[in-house]
């Protein structure tokens, strides 16, 4: 589905990603992992459009998807959440999510101005959908508040809902679990899995929580210093030298 | 639903119209007399200029100091074009917005792409070019300014495009396209990460801002019947700006009502010459000391507020 061959990138002299090789099938679960400053965020920030691959190819679904800005790349179906998060804050929770239909809105702006019959049931109907997609993951009660004053958990949640609401098939999670305790990781990795198989999509995570990482991936890639040093199942990394030297240090 | 909105769409309609009854019988009458009904027209000129330079400062977030200068163009284009080709006021007025919405188009297409600053300055700079060039240019009448517009602006023909203004800047706000714009202003980052092509929406409200500023200038110049370049340069920009942050970035009735407030306290303290210049700025000071989102923030005033305030104090007396 996803196939990334040969992806660099260098910030004035500084290669922060090289020569990586990625692919990603449908409905998996892939980890992205690695040491800070590995160039993991880097890599999501490629794949989304925010910064254009010095060389490297991107395609999806067969086509080249390299050099996009990054509302087309979300019309392509990939979408992300953010490392901070980062949703709009003034706006209420079901605006925030809203604001993802607005690439497929089916009225113009004269039909806004003239509100016109196309524009009452178009807006009934994102109306409906929003409130659904919140309703899925218990933020409907919430609907009204701004989405400053939801708590942390239901912040980082409803990035992941407005995501979604993009209609991806492939969504790419920039650390879901940071500054979660172990039951609300526990609980997150729960819905990965369910969100998978209700939204029939692949996700690409970045986590530095081990335990997430080698419950939920079918695949993982180890990033070091920009070169990806090692790939495979939980079981394969877990004991991949390479890996555990990246890691702990030479000798551990 | 659909019911409810009808509704309230029609009662705000039947509201529009007994405001508009009221105040014409009253300026027909006499009982407003000339000079005050002259004041109620600047305010609905300045209402315009505020609500629709909210719309792109306000509402998208980017800064533009240069609105008088779309001003500027809409006026001296609708005053040469009733002047010089006796064309109808209506047409010289829309023709004058056009025109206005093409030079943001113009220095939009450029300036939008950046993030950061460049959008502010760039328009600054506009707003003084298009002054320097209207001295320089004898046909528009110089620096002296331009003589002998037909004095037509009057009260119903300022309400209804004020209205109108008002009207269809809400509603593109309360649609996809307004939520796209304010994404813009909340993180563009996100915006675009969700599919808002934000470019493209930023051009859209700039366009659009430009040309309801185009038809209060045309307004403007056929109240005031004499234009003078001087009148258009970046004060005027931070005055209609002042009017935004007074009422509240991202507050259409807030701009209404410091709109109102704003171009009515300078007359009414007229009678107090020599403090005039020290209230008004004080007014200003205090306001962002007690209250720096504006007077509504980011809130539209309605009904609901009034209901709202009215439940807090029944809470507190149980």
């Amino acid at each position: 589905m996803l196939a990334v061959q040969n992806l660099s990138i260098e910030f004035g002299g500084l290669k922060a990603v090289s020569n990586l090789n990625l692919s990603i099938n449908s409905k998996e679960v892939v980890g992205l992992i690695g040491p800070n400053g590995a160039g993991k965020t880097t890599v999501f920030n490629m794949l989304t459009g925010v910064y254009t691959p010095t060389t490297g190819k991107i395609s999806y679904f067969g086509e080249d998807i390299n050099g996009l800005k990054p509302y087309a790349i979300t019309e392509k179906k990939i979408a992300r959440t953010f490392q901070n998060i980062r949703l709009f804050s003034e706006l209420s929770v079901i605006d925030n999510v809203k604001i993802s239909y607005n690439y497929r809105v089916k009225y113009n702006l004269f039909d806004s101005i003239f509100r016109t019959k196309k524009f009452r049931d178009e807006e009934n109907k994102i109306q409906e959908e929003s409130l659904e997609l919140l309703k899925a993951f218990s933020l409907d009660s919430k609907k009204d508040e701004l989405a400053k004053n939801l708590s942390y958990g239901e912040q980082r949640r409803l990035e992941i809902v407005r995501a979604l609401a993009t209609k991806p098939s492939l969504l790419l999670l920039d650390e879901p679990a940071a500054g979660m305790n172990p039951q609300e990781t526990k609980d997150l990795m729960e819905m990965i899995n369910w969100i998978k198989d209700k939204f029939n999509i692949s996700v690409l995570l970045i986590e530095h929580d081990m335990k997430l990482v080698m419950g939920i991936c079918e695949k993982i890639v180890v990033l070091d210093y920009g070169k990806k040093i090692a790939e495979g199942t939980p079981e394969e990394i877990k004991n991949n030298p390479k890996v555990i030297e990246a890691y702990l240090g030479e000798g551990a | 639903m659909k019911d409810i909105l009808k509704k309230s769409s029609f009662k705000a309609l039947m509201a529009i119209i007994a405001v508009f009854a009221l105040l014409n019988t009253l300026i027909q009458t006499g009982v407003i007399n000339y000079y005050y009904s002259g004041i109620i027209n600047l305010i609905l000129i300045n209402v315009i200029l505020a609500v629709s330079l909210n719309l792109i400062v306000g509402f998208t977030g980017q800064l533009c100091l240069g609105h008088a200068g779309f001003m500027a163009v809409g006026a001296y284009i609708s005053a040469i074009l009733t002047l010089k080709t006796n064309m109808p006021l209506i047409l010289g007025i829309i023709i004058g917005g056009i025109i206005a919405s093409l030079f943001a188009l113009l220095i939009g297409i450029p300036t939008l792409k950046l993030t950061g600053d460049y959008f502010a300055i760039t328009t600054l700079a506009f707003g003084e070019i298009i002054k320097v060039i209207i001295m320089n240019m004898d046909y528009l009448g110089g620096a002296s300014g331009l003589s002998g517009i037909p004095i037509k602006t009057k009260f119903p023909l300022a309400f209804i495009f004020t209205v109108l203004t008002i009207v269809i800047i809400s509603n593109i706000i309360k649609s996809s396209h307004g939520r796209a714009i304010i994404s813009i202003r909340e993180n563009e980052i996100a915006a675009q990460a969700m599919g808002v092509n934000t470019f493209k929406y930023k051009i859209y409200s700039f366009v659009i801002a430009a040309f309801f500023a185009g038809i209060a200038g045309a307004l403007y110049s056929h109240y005031i019947g004499f234009l003078q370049p001087a009148s258009f340069d970046y004060l005027q920009s931070i005055n209609i700006l002042v009017f935004v942050v007074f009422g509240g970035m991202g507050s259409l009735s807030g701009s209404i009502i410091s709109a109102s407030i704003l171009t009515f306290l300078p007359e009414a303290l007229r009678s107090i010459n020599e403090l005039r210049m020290i209230i008004y700025p004080l007014a200003l000071i205090i306001l962002m000391i007690f209250r720096p989102q504006g007077l509504l923030g980011n809130k539209e005033l309605s009904l609901k507020i009034f209901k709202n305030l009215a439940n807090r104090k029944e809470d507190k007396v149980c």
